[in-house]
C-alpha cells in the first residue's frame, strides 16, 4: 500500500519576541501512520501542536492538510474551525475535560457539531423532533462504544473529574475521537502514567490507528512508547528538525544523541 | 480540636468582629444629625455574641446531619427529593390565591418572588451554566421594563403584545453587551458587565426627553384577561371581564390574574430551560463553563456559545421587566441599581449554581424575607446576614448542589 500523506508542513516558524520557537519545520505526516514528535524539553513540540490546532499563528511557513480530494490550509483556519471544519482533533499535557460534567456528556459535547445540525440547530431539538431525538441516540450509542473500548462503562454516568488520572488521560484521548478526526494530535498521553499503563495507552492509540485509519501525531517523552508504536519519529532540537526516520534508524541517529545526551567530550 | 484552640480561634473572631463594631456600631449620631453619641456597650455584647457563637459553632459538626437531631436519615434520593419539592412548590404556588394565606399582600408578593424567580432561571443560564459572571444583569431587566413603558406610552400597546417584543430588545442588549466582552473572563467580565449595568441605569436617569428621567413613567397598563381589561366600569366599545362573566369588581382580582400571569410565564421558562440544557447548545453553556481551550479544541464557536448564553438570560431578564412594570405600574430608574443585580446573584449562588429548584427557593426566600421582617425592620439586616451566614456554613455550594446529568447511559 502506497502511503498517503495527510498533513504537509512547510517550512513552519514560530516567534515569540525574540525567541525562535519552531525554526523553518518541515515534515510530512501520513495517513494511517503514528508520526512522534521528540525532542528534549522546550524544543518547541508543544508549539507546533498549538500552530496546527490553531491556538497560535505560524510566523512563517504552510500547514496543508489533505484527505480525499480535500485540502485546508491550517494557517489561515482560524481557532475552533480547524477542529470543525479541517477535523484536527488534540488532547493536551494537562488534561482538559470538563471536570464537571459526566464522562458520557464529555464525549457527547465532542459531537457537537453533527447534533447541532440535527437538531436544527437547536430548534428541531426545543421542539422534541424526532431527528434530533435519533441524533442524540446515535451519539450515545457511539460513545458507548468508545467507552466499552477503554472500559468505562460502568462509570459513563460519573463526573469526569472523578476518575483515576490514566482513566482521564484515555477518555481525553477518546473524546478526541468522538470529533471524527482526520488528524488527531496527542500531546504526552503517557506523562504520569505507569509503565503497564503506559504500555496499554501505546495499544490503545495502535487499535485507533488501525481501525479508523487516522493519521497520528504523538508528542511522547516516554521512549518505550515512542519507539514501541511510531511509524516514524521526528526529532526537534531547539526548534529545528534534527531527524526524520523510523524509530531504529532514529535510535542510531548520532545528531539525535547528541540532541538528547550533549557532545562527547574528546 | 481541643480546648485551647478553639478558645483562641473564638477570641480572634471576636476581635475582628471588635474591629468592625468599633465604627458601626460604637457611633450613633444625635442631635438631628449634628453630633454623635457613643454606645460601646453594644460593642462589647457583639464582640461577646460573636466570641459565643463561634465557640458553640466549633462544637457542631461541620456537615449538618439531621439524623444526629434525632430526625432519621430519609431514604428519598436527593434526585427524587428534588422532584418531589419541585410538585409541592408548583402545587403551592398554583393554589396560593385560594389558600387562607391569601391577601392582597400576600398575592402581591407572590408575584414580586415569582419575578426574582425568573430573574434567578435566567441569570442562571448566564451564570450558573454557561460560567460568565455578570454583575450588570439588572440592566436586561430595565430594558425589558423600560420597553414594555414606553410602547405603552407612546403607542399604547398592550401587555401581551409588549411581552415578547420585550424580551427580544433584552436579547438584543445582551448581545450588544456579549460583542465587546466576548474575550474576557472571570473578574474583568464582571467589571465590565457592571459598568455595563450602571451606563443602562444612568441614561434612563439623563434621558429626560425619552424616559422621563429621575420621574420615571406612570400609567402603565395592565394584563387583560384575553383582552378583556379587568375593571369595575369601561369606555363604550368594550367589555370587561367583570361585566361578561357576571362577577363583581374586586381590586383583588387583578393581583391574582398578573400573580397566575406571572406564574405562567416562570413555568414556561422553567421548561425552556430545563429542556435547553438537554440541547446541544446547553451542554456547550457547560463545557464552555468547564473549559474554553478544550471547547475549542473539539471544534465549538466559542463566540455563538456566549452570545446566546448571554441573549437567553437577557431574554428572560427582559420578560422579568415588563412584569415588574405591570405589577407596579410605574416604573423609575431607581427600581434598576446594583442593589438588584447583587440580590439576583445572590439567588442563583445561594440557591446552587445550574439548579433550577434550588434558584427558585432561594428566590423565594431572598424576596419575601424583607417583607416577612417587617415587623422588625429595625433587625432586618441583621436576620438577612444571618441566613446567609448560615447558608454558607452548611450549604456552601448552594441549597441543592447535584448536578442532573443532562444524558445518561442507562436512558436507551
Amino acid at each position: 500500500m502506497t502511503r498517503q500523506p495527510l498533513l504537509a508542513v512547510e517550512n513552519l516558524s514560530m516567534r515569540f519576541g525574540g525567541v525562535i520557537a519552531v525554526d523553518d519545520l518541515s515534515f510530512t505526516a501520513y495517513r494511517g501512520e503514528i508520526t512522534a514528535i521528540i525532542g528534549p524539553n522546550g524544543a518547541g513540540k508543544t508549539t507546533v501542536f498549538n500552530c496546527l490546532t490553531g491556538f497560535y499563528r505560524p510566523t512563517g511557513g504552510t500547514l496543508v492538510l489533505t484527505q480525499d480530494g480535500l485540502h485546508f490550509r491550517l494557517e489561515r483556519l482560524k481557532g475552533y474551525r480547524i477542529a470543525r471544519h479541517a477535523g484536527v482533533a488534540r488532547t493536551f499535557q494537562n488534561v482538559r475535560l470538563f471536570a464537571g460534567m459526566t464522562v458520557l456528556e464529555n464525549l457527547v459535547v465532542a459531537q457537537h457539531v453533527a447534533l447541532t445540525r440535527a437538531s436544527g440547530y437547536n430548534i428541531g431539538g426545543l421542539l422534541g423532533l424526532k431527528s434530533h431525538r435519533e441524533a442524540e441516540r446515535a451519539a450515545i450509542a457511539r460513545a458507548r462504544e468508545w467507552l466499552d473500548l477503554i472500559d468505562l462503562r460502568e462509570r459513563a454516568d460519573e463526573d469526569a473529574g472523578n476518575l483515576p488520572y490514566g482513566a482521564q488521560r484515555r477518555l481525553e484521548i477518546v473524546r478526541a475521537m468522538c470529533t471524527g478526526p482526520r488528524l488527531l494530535c496527542v500531546d504526552e498521553p503517557a506523562a504520569g502514567l505507569n509503565p503497564r499503563e503506559s504500555a496499554e495507552l501505546g495499544r490503545f492509540l495502535v487499535m485507533i490507528r488501525d481501525r479508523f485509519g487516522v493519521g497520528i501525531l504523538l508528542i511522547e517523552h516516554d521512549m518505550s512508547v515512542v519507539m514501541g508504536i511510531s511509524d516514524h519519529v521526528i526529532v526537534l532540537n531547539y526548534g529545528k528538525k534534527v531527524a526524520d526516520a523510523s524509530p531504529s534508524e532514529v535510535r542510531r541517529d548520532p545528531a539525535v544523541i547528541k540532541a538528547y545526551l550533549g557532545e562527547e567530550e574528546e | 480540636m481541643s480546648a485551647a484552640p478553639r478558645v483562641k480561634d473564638a477570641g480572634l473572631a471576636a476581635l475582628i468582629a471588635l474591629a468592625l463594631a468599633f465604627p458601626l456600631i460604637g457611633f450613633e449620631t444625635s442631635d438631628a444629625g449634628v453630633g454623635f453619641s457613643t454606645r460601646f456597650s453594644w460593642v462589647a455584647i457583639a464582640a461577646a455574641v460573636v466570641f459565643a457563637g463561634r465557640l458553640l459553632f466549633g462544637l457542631v459538626p461541620r456537615r449538618f446531619h439531621l439524623h444526629q437531631f434525632g430526625v432519621r436519615k430519609t431514604a428519598i434520593p436527593q434526585g427524587k427529593l428534588v422532584k418531589l419539592a419541585s410538585a409541592a412548590l408548583i402545587v403551592f404556588a398554583v393554589l396560593l390565591p385560594v389558600t387562607p394565606f391569601a391577601s392582597r399582600r400576600s398575592i402581591d408578593l407572590g408575584t414580586l418572588a415569582l419575578i426574582y424567580v425568573i430573574l434567578g432561571w435566567g441569570l442562571n443560564v448566564v451564570v450558573g451554566l454557561a460560567g460568565l459572571l455578570d454583575l450588570g444583569y439588572v440592566a436586561f431587566y430595565a430594558v425589558g421594563a423600560y420597553t414594555f413603558a414606553l410602547a405603552a406610552q407612546w403607542y399604547h400597546v398592550s401587555f401581551w403584545e409588549m411581552l415578547p417584543l420585550s424580551g427580544m430588545t433584552a436579547a438584543t442588549a445582551g448581545i450588544l453587551l456579549g460583542i465587546p466582552v466576548l474575550r474576557l473572563r472571570g473578574d474583568y467580565l464582571a467589571i465590565v458587565t457592571l459598568g455595563f449595568g450602571e451606563i443602562v441605569r444612568i441614561v434612563l436617569n439623563n434621558w429626560t426627553a425619552v424616559t422621563g428621567g429621575p420621574n420615571g413613567i406612570g400609567d402603565i397598563p395592565r394584563p387583560s384577561v384575553f383582552g378583556m381589561p379587568i375593571a369595575a366600569g369601561a369606555p363604550a366599545g368594550v367589555t370587561t371581564f367583570n361585566h361578561f362573566f357576571g362577577i363583581a369588581y374586586d381590586p383583588i382580582q387583578r393581583l391574582i390574574w398578573l400573580y397566575y400571569v406571572a406564574l405562567a410565564v416562570a413555568l414556561a421558562i422553567n421548561w425552556f430551560s430545563l429542556r435547553v440544557r438537554r440541547l446541544p447548545i446547553g451542554r456547550a453553556w457547560e463545557a464552555l463553563r468547564e473549559d474554553e481551550i478544550a471547547c475549542r479544541a473539539l471544534g465549538l464557536n466559542p463566540t455563538t456559545t456566549k452570545l446566546s448564553a448571554f441573549a437567553i438570560g437577557a431574554m428572560t431578564g427582559g420578560f422579568a421587566g415588563a412584569l415588574f412594570a405591570a405589577r407596579a405600574g410605574f416604573i423609575s430608574p431607581e427600581s434598576f441599581n446594583f442593589q438588584e443585580s447583587a440580590t439576583v446573584l445572590s439567588i442563583v449562588v445561594l440557591g446552587g449554581m445550574g439548579s433550577q429548584l434550588g434558584v427558585a427557593l432561594a428566590a423565594v426566600i431572598l424576596a419575601t424575607l424583607p417583607e416577612f421582617g417587617r415587623e422588625f425592620a429595625q433587625y432586618r439586616m441583621l436576620i438577612f446576614g444571618a441566613a446567609m451566614v448560615a447558608i454558607m456554613i452548611w450549604r456552601p455550594r448552594g441549597i441543592f448542589t447535584i448536578r442532573a446529568p443532562s444524558v445518561r447511559l442507562d436512558r436507551i
